[in-house]
């Protein structure tokens, strides 16, 4: 008895040790995606496997912090990367993203030429990146506890709405607005600005209830909070009128605000560049970009993909925003070494209190 | 004797790869940067942030110890007051929301929670109005009482179910009333399981983090959330994450040691110990 139990024990073992052995071999066909969490339309990976016959390992998380973490780590493993704007042109700097080759890409050609130009900004001859979405920062508001029209970011400091202010969990995003409040630059590089946006930010303290993740989106859905910052793709959902809450309204204030783009990229360190391209090539196609942004709703960059939409879409100022939005918002940029200044000032608003 | 051979495996690797190697990583951090050694960390806790966190984190960690001591013993005094079969269901139901996720739980508190939840509902009935209780500091403890009661109620309750009753039948034939026998008696016997409470709730609660994110809506944020935003957000997070991470092992340390001094005072110290 003793001794049929050992050898199904070992029989176990080999067996467990072997479908390792097979699930390591079969790695040569899996593309390693770092992205952000609600950021795809999961069938389009599903779609995209059952056409190439690869594997999609996907990972997300919240932050481009985090990201920045992950992909600095020297035994980094991931293929494909989604960070933004002034994360990608960190990356540039760092000598850490892999030439993309434009070859490979032809749907490249449905991005809009608006985007590639602003891509530009952040990634020199766009080089190293492809746009995947974009949007904007503003405030979601909702209309039964705020009873006059919000336009500007004041309204977040207004003794009114003590108590109902909910701030994103973003160090960038959360300087950067109370920077223009102030008047001044979101990319300075003047420590007494930052100074004033961090006093600025302590002084709020009683009259926002904190600063969240994506429980943002659900907390004004479901009354908690009269007015938030929310990216605009997320404000999409707040105020859908199925998912969300027909009570909220989205504005980007006319003190201007933040563009932001999250682009394609693809570490030097991936060892399956041709892969990752035919995936990016999949996702600039039209009709897999019109599905995405529909599931995700997020703006899109690619023309092609527009064009196929209906116009509660491309009417919608939330979605496709006027040109004259755009021309208010600015896009970060990376702070290089100034970034600690920063750090320091965001460190002292989140725990000083 | 002989089963002592299971523990081999463990003291041998795991302790090893999982404890020590890892703690040695801490300290190389919180005193290298670069492979130079420095004591730029050290020097960077006389910002007084640093250590308004930690007594924040610290003062959190002993009310909502007191708070499940409070709630915990009288609990496990009733539990160990009723017969073997129904103490065994309800201490079943204490134990059981612990089959979930810790993040779970307290999700669900959020919902309790929020204006328009139940909790609020409640309270309107009572004529209490406009009262936020969700993202307030009161909630961060009260969801670190949820969340580690049990750690408090279990250890209370195996003592209190070893104590030999010959004891309190001696106290009464001595003429010693309920309340005398109580004091005097049953809660001296019942230490050692105090203690191991208070070790099991104090320590996790000193360190939490999640739950000051969700329910405190990061106003009350926690030494465990500077020590996480550190090693994930900052771009030189290490070494400062490192050095609070030292930090805060030396307040679970010092707080154990007291525990241990207050536990031999005791005598013998048998049973309730879970750990």
């Amino acid at each position: 008895m003793k001794r049929i139990v050992a050898i199904l024990l070992t029989l176990v073992m080999l067996a467990a040790s072997l479908s390792f052995l097979t699930a390591c071999g079969d790695n040569s066909k899996t593309l390693y995606v770092l992205n952000w969490g609600d950021y795809i339309d999961p069938d389009l990976i599903k779609q995209f496997e059952q056409q190439t016959g690869y594997k999609i390992n996907y990972t997300t998380l919240t932050s481009n912090e985090e990201m920045l973490i992950k992909l600095r780590s020297p035994d980094c493993i991931y293929d494909l990367c989604f960070p933004s704007d002034y994360v990608i042109e960190k990356l540039i700097a760092e000598d850490m993203l892999a030439e993309i080759n434009k070859d490979n890409i032809p749907n490249l050609k449905n991005i809009d030429e608006r985007f590639i130009e602003i891509s530009n900004q952040f990634d020199p001859g766009n080089k190293y990146s492809v746009p995947y979405m974009w949007g904007t920062v503003g405030i979601v508001y909702n209309k039964e506890m705020v009873d006059e029209p919000v336009d500007s970011w004041n309204a977040l400091w207004d003794e009114k709405y003590a108590g109902q202010v909910l701030m994103y969990n973003s160090m960038r995003d959360s300087i950067g607005i109370t920077l223009i409040k102030l008047g001044y630059d979101i990319n300075t590089r003047n420590a007494d600005q930052v100074a004033e946006a961090r006093d600025e930010l302590i002084a709020q303290k009683n009259i926002r209830k904190g600063f969240f993740d994506d429980a943002i989106k659900d907390d004004m859905i479901g009354n908690q909070g009269a007015l938030a910052v929310v990216y605009s793709g997320d404000a999409m959902l707040c105020i859908d009128e199925e998912e969300g809450n027909p009570n909220l309204e989205y504005v980007v204030p006319k003190e201007g605000s933040n563009v932001w783009f999250d682009n394609i990229i693809i570490p030097k360190t991936s060892s399956k560049q041709a892969m990752a391209e035919e995936f990016i090539n999949f996702l600039c196609d039209a009709e897999v970009a019109k599905q995405n942004t529909e599931y995700i709703g997020y703006s899109t960059p690619n023309k092609a993909a527009l064009e196929l939409m209906d116009e509660s879409w491309t009417e919608n100022p939330v979605y496709n925003p006027p040109q004259d939005v755009l021309d208010r918002c600015t896009i970060f940029h990376d702070l290089g070494d100034f970034l600690s200044v920063f750090e320091e000032a965001w460190n002292k608003v989140y725990f000083e209190n | 004797m002989k089963r002592n051979v299971l523990a081999y495996p463990y003291i041998a690797v795991w302790l090893p790869i999982f404890v020590v190697v890892p703690m040695l990583f801490i300290a190389y951090y919180a005193f290298f940067d670069n492979g130079q050694f420095t004591l730029e960390f050290v020097k960077s806790l006389r910002e007084p942030m640093y250590w308004n966190v930690i007594l924040r984190s610290a003062w959190l960690a002993v009310r909502a110890t007191l708070i499940c001591i409070l709630i915990g013993f009288p609990v496990a005094y009733m539990l160990s007051k009723m017969k073997k079969s129904a103490a065994t269901l309800l201490s079943i139901f204490y134990i059981l929301p612990m089959w979930m996720n810790a993040l779970l739980r307290t999700y669900a508190w959020k919902v309790l929670l929020a204006d328009g939840g139940i909790v609020s509902v409640i309270l309107e009935f009572f004529g209490i109005h406009g009262v936020s209780l969700l993202y307030t500091e009161g909630a961060v403890l009260l969801g670190t009482v949820y969340n580690f009661l049990p750690f408090m109620i279990m250890p209370i309750y195996t003592t209190l179910m070893k104590l030999d009753k010959s004891y309190i039948e001696a106290a009464s034939d001595l003429g010693a009333n309920g309340f005398q026998t109580f004091i005097k008696v049953v809660l001296p016997l019942a230490k050692p399981g105090i203690v191991s409470g208070i070790t099991m709730v104090l320590v996790p609660s000193m360190s939490t983090f999640a739950i000051s994110k969700l329910l405190g809506g990061a106003n009350h944020a926690l030494l465990g959330d500077l020590i996480e935003q550190k090693f994930l957000l900052s771009s030189t997070g290490y070494g400062m994450g490192s050095i609070l991470s030292l930090i805060l092992l030396v307040l679970v340390l010092i707080s154990t040691a007291i525990m241990r001094r207050v536990e031999k005072d005791n005598g013998e110290a048998e049973g309730g110990m879970l750990w």
